[in-house]
């Protein structure tokens, strides 16, 4: 997917997580992570934000995330809706996003 | 048979409720793209309620995603995500004739012949909020195989109709729930009674339970989950009404084991609608 613009998805509540997408000419995925659960579940959300933006074919791209105690279908979500707003696209492909 | 006491709201951008809301055990939950999440927020929510959805944290309560209404340009695409992901019921808001539902059917079918999913398995709830809606009820409710049950919902259905709710027993609403009702037995469908907004008051929120489970509703829309445990209590049965509902069944049996066609309970005929009642007491039992 090719992204156009800063992407904004979540939030700061409690069980949310909010995610910013800036994309990037080359470098990979660069991702910033801030979690109250970070030492038990860092890994877990870094692989789940890695795996759904493979999902959706971004390579290149700066990842800012607030995680505050979100489930994984919620990072998952926050993550792709910040994607189709970088993208710029409305209308979803549910057969990429797993 | 499927209990559908309590219809629990969850607003369909808002992560944490959407992550908490099983806890509460409703009998359904509903996931509300409508509502409940601002038009900028429509994308957010469809892709929370869709990986919740797959997820399948919610076990064996029944799943019902509340889209936007047929006449905006976001129930298409609430309808993709909400079929997609696996969503058991669509509940259609305001609705008004039988020309909607009709219109939902066929996107739904498409769907899921698109997506591989099971054609018919997505069910539908018609919301009825509207004297439009009341008048043309019995025709929507039975307008449709996939259709499980119909809801009223007072808070539109008494602006439309120029007056506002009252207490006691609510007057404003009886036509409405009557003909709701009614539309609901007649389609061999459930139906659900209004939300009731004031979660402060118990009180107010027990007089039209009561009012909902005496004219022979399923159960009602709940805005908040303290009031799940409030309704599934007062559709508990009683010791009595359990006792009897088992001695109906263990009669039934025992005629059924001698062949007989006709059986009786204390000099009084026990017929199917007798047996289905009783079945229903004991399910109602075992979930309360």
């Amino acid at each position: 997917m090719n992204l156009i613009q800063k992407g904004i998805a979540g939030t700061l509540e409690s069980s949310d997580i909010l995610v910013i997408i800036n994309p990037q000419a080359g470098g990979g995925v660069q991702l910033s992570l801030q979690s109250k659960v970070e030492k038990q579940f860092g890994a877990t959300i870094r692989r789940v934000i890695v795996e759904k933006l493979e999902a959706l074919g971004v390579t290149d791209v700066v990842v800012d995330v607030k995680d505050q105690g979100a489930l994984d279908c919620v990072i998952a979500a926050r993550v792709q809706a910040a994607v189709y707003r970088a993208a710029g696209v409305d209308k979803v492909n549910y057969e990429v996003l797993s | 048979m499927k209990l559908r006491r309590s219809m629990m709201f969850v607003p369909g951008d808002n992560a944490g409720m959407l992550s908490n809301s099983y806890i509460y055990l409703p009998d359904s939950v509903m996931f509300d793209l409508e509502d409940a999440v601002s038009i900028a927020e429509k994308d957010t929510a469809r892709l929370l309620v869709y990986n919740t959805l797959k997820a399948k944290i919610y076990g064996d309560i029944e799943t019902v995603v509340r889209i936007n209404g047929v006449d905006t340009p976001f129930w298409e695409a609430d309808l993709e995500m909400a079929v997609r992901g696996g969503a058991e019921v669509i509940r259609l808001p305001k609705t008004e004739n039988v020309n909607e539902v009709k219109e939902l059917e066929i996107k739904i079918g498409k769907i899921e012949k698109e997506c591989g999913r099971e054609f018919g398995s997505t069910k539908i709830i018609t919301a009825i909020e509207s004297a439009s809606g009341v008048v043309n009820a019995v025709e929507i409710a039975a307008c449709s195989s996939r259709m499980v049950a119909i809801a009223l919902a007072g808070f539109d259905y008494l602006v439309d109709m120029q007056t506002e709710r009252s207490s006691g027993t609510e007057p404003e609403l009886f036509f409405a729930r009557a003909t709701v009702l009614h539309a609901a037995r007649a389609a061999k469908i459930d139906a659900f009674d209004v939300a009731y907004g004031n979660v402060n008051d118990e009180e107010g929120f027990m007089r039209e339970v009561n009012i909902a489970k005496n004219l022979g509703f399923n159960g009602k829309s709940l805005i908040h989950p303290r009031q799940i445990e409030l309704l599934h209590k007062a559709y508990k049965p009683t010791q009595p009404e359990l006792d009897h509902a088992k001695k109906v069944i263990e009669a039934a049996k025992t005629a059924e084991e001698k062949g007989l066609g006709v059986v009786s309970l204390n000099g009084k005929m026990i017929d199917p609608p007798v047996i289905q009642a009783a079945q229903r007491v004991i399910l109602l039992a075992d979930y309360s």
